[in-house]
């Protein structure tokens, strides 16, 4: 388990990071944390030719309150982002979400942006990203560009990113008073990747439910939302929901795979756990608001 | 129990025996100044990596190394025929395990493989990347050959002979048939059965397997710097298959990370290391990776267990009959035998009770996975979750408490010493009080009370009980009688130093539980002096004296005894010397806390440092006649029975999320009787870690494997180890039961809490999901399997 032997080059910057994978396409990958690049490269999965260290870019870096949006660095360690109180603040979700993922000792090198590049189906963050409408702020060769959450993702360890681009940011829309959120998983042990999870935020006005968006992870190629279902709890009264409607219609938007050790069907009633939880959670937080 | 207990020479004045002191070495391991195998680095040092069989049958057809061989920096590529000069196959079989078979093993593949994972070819060179660039370049040409993986069928007539040779895919065979089996089971007032499915796991020891091999050919040495549990035993395998002389092997085994059996066996790639040390005369370092110790390190417990169990009416257990068939890969380890997980099995289900007629059949088959044998708790686990949930059943079926058809059905306490009805002979179990005792601690009556409350607002919480026995303290009669050359018995050797300080020596090994404390806390006692003044050397078969290492819980009970009697043997020596010096009664002298003291007053006569410095460097000051010996060495070999069993009751309480399969431990429970208890603290460890591995493969490790023979889950990031989030708080408490085969009195106790948690975690969730007659006994008990069980998945 060594990996086979590599450039590293340590970037000072934004521009140097891009010079290289320019000059270097597809030899080069980005390290981040290395908390999922490295043990791929220890069990010889992937042999990229040169490393760009990242760490040290402070384009990178940083999580900025702007008007309507919370902007997330890439670079930003995951211990960062779960101890960030406008995190806590303004992505409420995200902020649930952290505690789940890894352990401490991941968590303090692991990165935001590493995560979200990365792409594991079972990652708590693409959900989250999802869920929440985010969008994810790219550069590259053809110069920089901005992109839905929602087109980020393209399944399993894929995203659009091309060989030559870095992701800079996230602008995450910030929380509103209306809002509700609910994130949960099962996993089997603390840290964990999930059998199955759900990140969720709707909006409630005037005891209606609207906007609701159902992100699961663990289930499938990649974080999905679960359309049928979005659409059984539209536009309902809160205290007229029926879970059990909503519930089935999970079954209409997503076959979830078996793995390893968890059935789909298996899974499938979590997420349908899962699903009841975040709603009798909506109602609860509806009643509050 | 107290009528036991004889007043011990461990009853003095500064004993440390009984007592919770630190670790000597405690100190060095957590700052990272430990000293494990892969830290030492000898000068012209080349490192191994292997090139191993993508398939789990085979045969090799060609192996090309020709571009292995090209990249800088390699020393050497090694295949079965270039080593076959120089080292000699092995079979792993026993004399006394009657009709045992199995083939000859090589430490490269020899023409075919039979697991993936199998070492096929070795690459030498200046650094393990190198090494690993290389064996990526090695082409291997295989014809593949149908792989055997299920154990149930390896017997079918239609199933494919792995071994031509043996004829059949049987290694060991073993029927116990005893009573009257049908008789009991027609009288019975109730009759229980189930079929278990145990999950084949593996030690994970923190330490993977390593190895460096320095042969001098100067001077025909070779010495073996291992990670082992077993000094003197690996120096014997060496030479013999190297063709080396024993007298010129030297295992030096410092830090140990971790083992629980697995390191106690033969592997091919340390043998290959062995190999190609002596053929390039230069010491080859190999550490296994986290990936190839999933696939070659020991895996143990892949077993199908029928079984049943009859009661009469007021729930006493009347017999259990079981058929028990396991697979141990393609080979039966060398050189304890992979019979010997199943003879336990059938040799102790339903242990704690007086049942007289018990039929057992087990069968252990061969199979293209990697191997099996012993680890830690060597069939206890399966036995006792047999047995245990057999309880269970029988108590449900009469309506009566699980804690009373086990009082019901224990041996009565003064049948001891009993002999079971598979011949097991214990001399004193303490089941009742353990059990009395548990039942206290937990408060069992209030648990009762809140989850029948609990279940009302749909909380299912479940409580599981499991008694059990456990072989330790073996005699030559577990190895030694088959042919193995594995000492069943230890030594100690004590010395007092000028400084007043004593050093031990002694056979027993340290992996991480504590035997250097209890050595020295044994020495300090039995000598009198200042436990600080006491050093404590293991792990160097040219230091210490012939011994057996560690297996079987032996370190305590019989290394400990070893010390005992050496420490006596030498404080009788220095009293002589001293009455010498004093020109007193030797009678009237006693060695305290680093003093020759008077016995009646405790007044110090003179401090050990100055007898010491008298007798090594002032011998002209003595009589003519008197010459100091303060060297004592002392052997202790156990042969009154064939093992002293210690025993214990366990309890485990669960909560079941019946709607995700989740299973939260919420308390865990263990009364333990090892007989003399020398450090409680020590104690408390060894049952909570082996609760902990007991409760880990029944919740989360598995290697699964395809039909095909392929390991799926090579690593922590798939296969799951228990992690301190999930374990609940383990509450230790202890009966003490000395046993009288030796003045020590202490029995052993590494591996009773692995033996019993499956079985106490099994029967709580099954006692949670009683509601739904939902009854699971196939291991781990994974979410997955939990929903199916309830209908939800
Ligand atoms: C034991 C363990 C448990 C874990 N458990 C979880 C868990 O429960 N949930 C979870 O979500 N994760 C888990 N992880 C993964 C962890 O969160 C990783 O940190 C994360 O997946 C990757 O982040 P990283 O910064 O380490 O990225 P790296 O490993 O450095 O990189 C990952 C990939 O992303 C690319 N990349 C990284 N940053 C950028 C960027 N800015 N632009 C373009 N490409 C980039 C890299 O080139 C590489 O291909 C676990 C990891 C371990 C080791």
């Amino acid at each position: 388990m060594k990996p086979t032997a590599f450039e590293y080059v340590r970037a000072g910057s934004l521009d140097e990071v891009l010079t290289v994978l320019e000059e270097r396409g597809d030899e080069a990958k980005v390290l981040a944390g290395g908390q999922s690049l490295i043990p791929t490269m220890n069990m010889r999965f992937a042999a990229p030719e040169v490393l760009i260290d990242i760490s040290g870019v402070t384009e990178l870096r940083g999580i900025e309150v702007r008007d309507d949006v919370l902007r997330i660095g890439a670079m930003c360690r995951h211990v960062e982002v779960l101890n960030a109180p406008e995190v806590a603040e303004h992505a409420p979700l995200i902020a649930m979400a952290m505690p789940n993922i890894a352990h401490a000792a991941i968590r303090n090198r692991g990165t935001f942006g590493g995560s979200l590049c990365h792409a594991d189906p079972a990652a708590e963050l693409p959900a989250c990203v999802l869920a929440l409408d985010a969008r994810l702020n790219i550069d590259g060769k053809s110069g920089p560009r901005s992109i839905s959450a929602r087109d980020f993702f393209l399944g399993t360890y894929m995203t659009c990113l091309a060989d030559d681009e870095v992701l800079i940011s996230v602008d995450v829309p910030k929380v509103m008073s209306e809002n509700v959120t609910f994130f949960d998983e099962v996993a089997r042990r603390r840290g964990d990747y999930a059998m199955a999870g759900l990140a969720s935020q709707a909006t409630v006005r005037s005891g209606f439910i609207t906007d609701v968006r159902l992100a699961f992870f663990a289930v499938g190629e990649v974080a999905v939302r679960a359309p049928h279902a979005e659409q059984a709890l539209q536009g309902i009264l809160l205290q007229d929901m029926d879970a059990d409607a909503i519930c089935s219609a999970i079954a209409d938007d997503i076959s979830p795979f078996d793995d390893l050790t968890t059935s789909g069907a298996a899974k499938l009633t979590m997420m349908q756990v899962l699903t009841r939880r975040a709603v009798e959670s909506f109602a609860k937080q509806g009643a509050h608001a | 129990m107290n009528e036991h207990l004889k007043p011990s020479v461990l009853d003095r004045p500064n004993s440390y025996v009984g007592k919770t002191v630190p670790r000597p070495n405690a100190r060095r391991l957590v700052q990272g100044c430990g000293t494990y195998v892969d830290d030492i680095c000898l000068p012209r040092m080349v490192h191994l990596a292997f090139h191993r069989s993508a398939f789990a049958h085979a045969k090799v057809v060609s192996i090309d190394t020709d571009e292995a061989r090209a990249v800088p920096g390699v020393v050497g590529v090694f295949t079965m025929n270039d080593i076959r000069d120089v080292i000699t196959p092995w079979t792993g079989v026993l004399d006394h395990l009657k009709g045992i078979k199995s083939a000859e093993q090589w430490p490269l593949a020899n023409g075919k493989v039979f697991w993936q994972g199998e070492p096929v070819a070795a690459v030498a060179a200046v650094s393990r990347a190198v090494a690993e660039d290389a064996a990526e370049q090695i082409f291997v040409e295989y014809e593949e050959l149908t792989p055997v993986t299920d154990m149930e069928t390896a017997l079918a007539p239609d199933t494919p002979v792995i071994h031509p040779e043996l004829g059949d895919n049987l290694c060991f065979h073993r029927v116990i048939d005893s009573g009257d089996v049908d008789a009991a089971f027609a009288d019975a007032a109730a009759v229980v059965e189930d079929t278990f499915h145990f999950n084949r796991h593996t030690g994970v020891p923190m330490e993977p397997r390593s190895i460096i091999c320095d042969y001098s050919r100067a001077e025909g040495e070779l010495t073996l710097y291992m990670s082992v549990q077993c000094p003197h035993m690996s120096k014997n395998l060496f030479a013999k298959h190297l063709g080396l002389d024993e007298n010129k092997v030297r295992v030096i085994c410092r830090d140990v990370g971790g083992s629980f059996g697995i390191k106690i066996h033969t592997y091919s790639d340390e043998m290959a290391a062995g190999a190609i040390a002596v053929i390039l005369g230069r010491p080859v370092k190999f550490i296994a990776d986290r990936l190839e110790s999933f696939v070659t390190d020991v895996h143990a417990r892949d077993h199908v267990v029928k079984a049943r169990a009859a009661f009469n009416s007021g729930g006493e257990l009347l017999a259990i009959d079981m058929d028990d068939v396991t697979g141990i890969g393609p080979y039966s380890v060398y050189p304890r035998t992979s019979g010997i997980e199943l003879n336990q099995v059938v040799n102790l289900t339903g242990g704690p009770y007086k049942h007289a007629s018990y039929r057992a059949d087990g069968k252990v088959v061969f199979q293209n996975k990697n191997v099996m044998c012993q680890y830690r708790g060597v069939g206890h686990p399966i036995a006792v979750a047999v047995g245990e949930h057999l309880m269970d059943l029988g108590a449900r079926k009469l309506g009566l408490d699980p804690v009373d058809v086990r009082h019901n059905s224990f041996i009565p306490d003064d049948a001891y010493p009993y002999t079971s009805p598979s011949g097991a002979i214990y001399e004193r179990q303490s089941h009742r009080q353990c059990l009395d005792k548990l039942v206290g601690i937990m408060d069992y009556a209030g648990l009762r009370d809140a989850q029948a409350q609990m279940r009302d607002r749909n909380i299912y919480r479940g409580i599981g009980f499991a008694s059990l026995i456990e072989v330790t303290n073996p005699s030559p009669a577990f190895y030694g009688v088959g042919g193995a050359r594995i000492a069943s018995q230890d030594g100690c050797t004590i010395r007092l130093d000028p400084t007043g300080g004593i050093t031990a020596t002694t056979g027993v090994t340290e992996q991480g539980q504590g035997t250097e404390t209890i050595i020295a806390q044994i020495a300090a006692t039995a000598v009198g002096v200042p436990l600080d003044q006491v050093r404590v050397l293991t792990g160097d078969t040219e230091i210490v004296p012939y011994g057996g290492g560690t297996w079987a819980s032996r370190g305590a009970g019989i290394g400990g005894e070893a010390a005992l009697q050496a420490g006596k043997a030498l404080k009788e020596n220095i009293i002589a010397l001293a009455a010498a010096i004093l020109q007193a009664k030797p009678d009237r002298l006693d060695v305290r806390d680093g003093s020759i003291v008077d016995i009646a007053t405790g007044q110090e006569r003179m401090p050990l440092s100055e007898l010491g410095g008298i007798a090594y460097f002032r011998g002209d000051t003595l009589p003519k006649d008197v010459q100091p010996e303060l060297v004592a060495t002392r052997h202790y070999t156990q042969r009154q029975f064939p093992f002293v069993f210690t025993n214990a009751a366990h309890a485990c309480h669960v909560e079941v999320d019946v709607e995700t399969g989740i299973v939260n431990l919420l308390n865990y429970w263990v009364v333990e009787d090892c007989g003399r208890v020398i450090n409680p603290k020590l104690v408390a460890e060894q049952t909570r870690g082996g609760v902990v591995q007991g409760l880990g493969p029944a919740l989360y490790e598995e290697c699964l494997y395809s039909s095909e023979g392929q390991l799926l889950n090579g690593s922590l990031a798939d296969y799951l180890v228990p992690m301190a989030a999930e374990m609940p708080d383990i509450v230790v408490d202890h009966i003490e039961t000395p046993t009288g085969t030796s003045e020590l009195g202490a029995k052993g106790v590494g591996e009773a809490g692995t033996a019993g948690a499956p079985a106490a975690v099994m029967n709580a969730i099954n006692d949670a999901l009683d509601p739904f007659g939902v009854t699971l006994t196939h291991m781990p008990f994974t979410p997955d399997k939990i929903l199916k069980g309830l209908g939800r998945a």
